[in-house]
């Protein structure tokens, strides 16, 4: 007897679930999956960061410090930045005076693009001293280093003013790092941040606002 | 004559205990009917003909590649500073190394070679049409995730172009707007490739991307089982049953008529595998490049960079696509962005092609003469960009002032990555106008 009273009281209370929406319950579904899924995107952030730089990745991307008494003008020399070759080159005064003859050649003369040098960089010669240049050696096309043809002419044709051509794709760069035109490269070589300790020691990584 | 009486009864007895343990198994799992259902009874139409072997022969080189890769995990060191000669003591000391290696690096050449061929199948016949949508889309992952593997793979033995090739790589990701450098960072673990990229990128190869690869081949099959199989004539084979059996009348089972066929296709293809690995295993530098038996050095770019031949066709398209201009438009720093999407288009398009085609038949040997010349038009154009991607990009010299003296290659890569768009982008207009001949009921030879 009651056993049939408990089984027609299930039947229609079925019926009236399949009719009507339960809204409590489906607001509590959906805050709950809410919930779950915002612990989930919580739970994922420490593996994400996992795979960013480690300390020991950033303390090996510590300021290198050079000495620049030993760079005879016309010659260059290439110190490792956090793995990168960083090349300082010591202009002479050919060279410094070519820089502002070939503006109309260069896709961005004005280095107007801000994250390819700091702010005290931002000039004709792209550096702190006007004969010494620090320029990261890494191609803004795909990341090989260009070779330095630091020369006029030779095997780099009859208008060649002196630069770095890139052997990947072909990308040629004047004696500031500043792209010429017809290159793959899309923009300037990067001048990293740099200040001078004292007359000849240079500090690569850190500048004037110490950032690094 | 007693003899052969308890031969017979010997006989019955084990009869009966390979019935009843089966009967013990299938009462647990479902042993029988998914033997059934996958092969004895998964009625395949009954014209398949040699561009369905490299269905099997993908799966075939997924096995070799899993198998040799657990054999050489056993000796590779993940680690910048002794990875390089790790290979080498694989190569030299390890006994049979050199063959469990070069198994290895021939089978990635070779996955790709059935892969390609066997997506060529699918779009000649028509295999992504409806109601195989799915099919394609799963088949376009593993497409993905094997130029995943082979990618990270190859940054794996440490040599210069290893090294290179991931420099360029994930540089690529740094030419998306605003997060791109976070990102290329992210990917690296460092601010160059190096110690830590390389001990990631062998987790994402040895376990991460192997367990995607093998659920999307199984979501490949199961979805492939549930609609049935397309064939040379993309006609389906289920509208015509036997009225009795249920069985498609141009439906043969699948074991053991396909699986016999199949093992021809597997002897020739292992042939052709063992003359490569015993007498080419470099393939003239295609396989393996001459730079990577140099080890990495983050200082000196090796004069002339390419990737291995199975990713130059997006390769030439990339460089082909010029950059924006060298200021900031709207912000956006100038970049690679436009030849690096494009490149990425060149990929993903194809997971596009169910939606682009509006033939009203399926199979090639049905369309009309539009069709066909738009499909040659594009394979000449990933032959050649194919083969341009491993040169560079003054392989033909320069044009002259007339055409600002630009490179030959990059203008005929720009029209043959046109061409190659172009098939997909106009397809919903040409195969709709194409004239298509009337398809049979019955499946031909």
């Amino acid at each position: 007897m009651s056993d049939n009273h408990n089984d027609e009281h299930l039947a229609s209370s079925q019926s009236d679930q399949a009719s009507s929406v339960d809204l409590e319950k489906r607001n509590f579904l959906i805050a709950s999956s809410g919930v779950g899924a915002l612990g989930c995107a919580v739970a994922a952030v420490p593996f994400v960061l996992s795979m960013t730089p480690s300390e020991r990745a950033k303390a090996a991307g510590a300021p290198v410090e050079v000495d620049v008494s030993k760079i005879a003008p016309g010659t260059m020399i290439t110190v490792e930045w956090r793995g990168k070759p960083v090349w300082i080159f010591n202009r002479t005064e050919d060279m410094t005076a070519e820089l502002h003859k070939h503006d109309d050649q260069l896709i961005d003369p004005d280095c107007t693009v801000e994250s390819q040098q700091p702010g005290y960089c931002k000039n004709t010669d792209r550096s702190i001293k006007p004969n010494l240049a620090v320029v990261v050696g890494i191609c803004t096309h795909l990341g090989c280093s260009p070779t330095a043809k630091l020369q006029p002419k030779g095997d780099m044709g009859e208008n060649w003013t002196g630069g770095f051509f890139c052997p990947c794709h072909g990308s040629k760069f004047d004696l500031a790092g500043r792209v010429f035109k017809g290159s793959p490269a899309p923009i300037n070589l990067v001048v990293p941040p740099h200040k001078y300790l004292t007359e000849n020691t240079l500090l690569i990584g850190v500048d004037t606002e110490d950032k690094a | 004559m007693i003899n052969e009486t308890v031969t017979e009864k010997n006989k019955s007895v084990l009869a009966n205990v390979f019935n009843d343990g089966l009967n013990w198994v299938d009462q647990r799992f479902p042993l029988t009917s998914n033997i059934k259902a996958h092969l004895t009874e998964y009625y395949a139409p009954k014209n398949f003909n040699f561009w369905y072997f490299f269905g099997s022969l993908s799966l075939l080189v997924l096995v070799l590649q899993i198998v040799t890769g657990i054999f050489l995990t056993m000796h590779y060191k993940p680690d910048a500073a002794l990875a390089f000669a790790s290979v080498e003591y694989i190569m030299r000391d390890v006994p049979w190394g050199w063959l469990i290696r070069y198994m290895h690096s021939t089978g990635a050449s070779m996955f790709f070679i059935v892969v390609y061929l066997h997506m060529f199948r699918g779009i000649i016949y028509g295999s992504y049409r409806n109601p195989r949508e799915l099919i394609w889309l799963f088949g376009v992952g593993i497409f993905l995730c094997l130029m995943g593997e082979a990618f990270f793979g190859y940054l794996l033995p440490w040599g210069q172009m290893s090294y290179w090739g991931a420099q360029v790589i994930v540089n690529l990701f740094s030419a998306i707007p605003f997060i791109g450098p976070d990102v290329s960072e992210w990917l690296r673990g460092d601010y160059l490739v190096s110690d830590a990229t390389l001990n990631r990128f062998f987790a994402f190869h040895v376990i991460a991307l192997p367990f995607v690869l093998v659920g999307l081949v199984a979501a490949h099959i199961i979805a492939l089982h549930e609609v049935g199989s397309n064939n040379p004539d993309g006609i389906e084979i289920k509208k015509l049953k036997d009225k009795k059996t249920g069985i498609p009348l141009d439906g043969i089972p699948f074991h053991p008529y396909y699986t016999v066929k199949d093992i021809v296709g597997t002897v020739v293809f292992l042939m052709v595998f063992s003359v490569v690995i015993f007498f080419a295993p470099e393939m003239g530098g295609y396989f393996l490049e001459a730079n990577n038996f140099v080890p990495a050095n983050p200082l000196v770019t090796p004069a002339h960079i390419a990737p291995v031949w199975y990713f130059t066709p997006y390769y030439s398209i990339l460089r082909a696509v010029p950059p924006f201009p060298g200021v900031s438009i709207l912000g956006i720093p100038p970049s690679l962005f436009p030849g690096v999407a494009a490149m990425g288009l060149s990929v993903m398009v194809f997971a596009f092609l169910p939606w682009l085609d509006k033939s009203p038949v399926k199979s090639i040997r049905y369309r009309g003469s539009l069709y066909k010349q738009w499909l040659a038009a594009f394979v000449v154009s990933f032959i050649v960009l194919g083969y341009l991607g491993t040169k560079p990009s003054n392989v033909w010299g320069q044009f002259g002032v007339w055409l600002g003296n630009a490179d030959r290659a990059t203008v005929v890569a720009r029209i043959f990555m046109i061409i190659y768009f172009a098939f997909f982008i106009l397809m919903p207009w040409y195969t709709k106008k194409d004239k298509t001949l009337v398809v049979p009921e019955r499946v031909t030879g």
